[in-house]
């Protein structure tokens, strides 16, 4: 299945990208991380939450379908 | 009550002084309202490590962020008897001195002004995916966090 994977902020810094697709099998949150840090070694430090089609959720949530994940920095409105 | 729909939040570049005021002036024909209470949040010209702070660049992830303002509403009119309420944030540019967030609330009575401008105001900083660049005048930057 295809992921749409967004970064914002600083990580979207670290990874000189705003937004990807990725192909993967169903995995939890924290296996896809652990792939997009291996790809982008400047993730391994980086604070941040992770929202699957706008809503935050914990690592161990299992993706089995092609949704939008976003890794979202530090917030700093206002 | 205004109608519930999501609304964009976001203007770009600054909140003028101007369209405050203009937004003010629009609530004359609403005549139960008793009480206005407003928030504008505006950016500091903090000095980090001998560098001072001369702008912030705004991004957001706009469609959640869009969705969370609309879920901050719907709770602060669940929980405080408002007339009417308007939340703006800059996405851009915003240079120190200039605001980067209007917050409007207006009640019958003053006393829930008081309490719901600060619900939403908090709720903003804690739950709405906005990022801020710090840009110091040398042009380098650091990314804020809000505490």
């Amino acid at each position: 299945m295809q992921l749409t994977i967004k970064y914002f902020g600083m990580l979207a810094e670290a990874t000189t990208i705003n937004e990807e697709h990725l192909q993967t099998e169903v995995c939890s949150v924290s296996q896809l991380i652990k792939k997009l840090k291996n790809q982008y070694p400047k993730l391994d430090n980086a604070d941040f939450k992770v929202a699957i089609d706008q809503q935050l959720v914990d690592q161990s949530h299992i993706i089995n379908s092609e949704v939008e994940v976003a890794l979202l920095p530090p917030f700093a409105g206002g | 009550m205004e109608k519930k729909k999501p609304k964009n939040v976001f203007v770009q570049g600054a909140i003028s002084s101007e369209f405050i005021g203009t937004s003010i002036a629009k609530h004359q024909t609403k005549t139960s309202i008793g009480a206005h209470n407003i928030f504008l949040g505006q950016v500091r010209a903090d000095q980090i490590d001998g560098k001072m702070v001369s702008a912030i660049d705004y991004t957001a992830y706009e469609e959640m962020a869009n969705q969370k303002f609309h879920e901050i509403r719907e709770a602060t009119f669940e929980k405080f008897d408002l007339t009417c309420m308007h939340i703006y944030h800059s996405l851009g540019t915003v240079n120190a001195g200039e605001i980067c967030l209007f917050v409007f609330v207006s009640s019958p009575r003053r006393k829930v002004v008081f309490k719901a401008l600060e619900y939403v105001v908090e709720a903003i900083k804690a739950d709405v995916p906005v990022f801020g660049k710090e840009i110091f005048e040398d042009q380098t930057h650091q990314w804020k966090q809000n505490s």
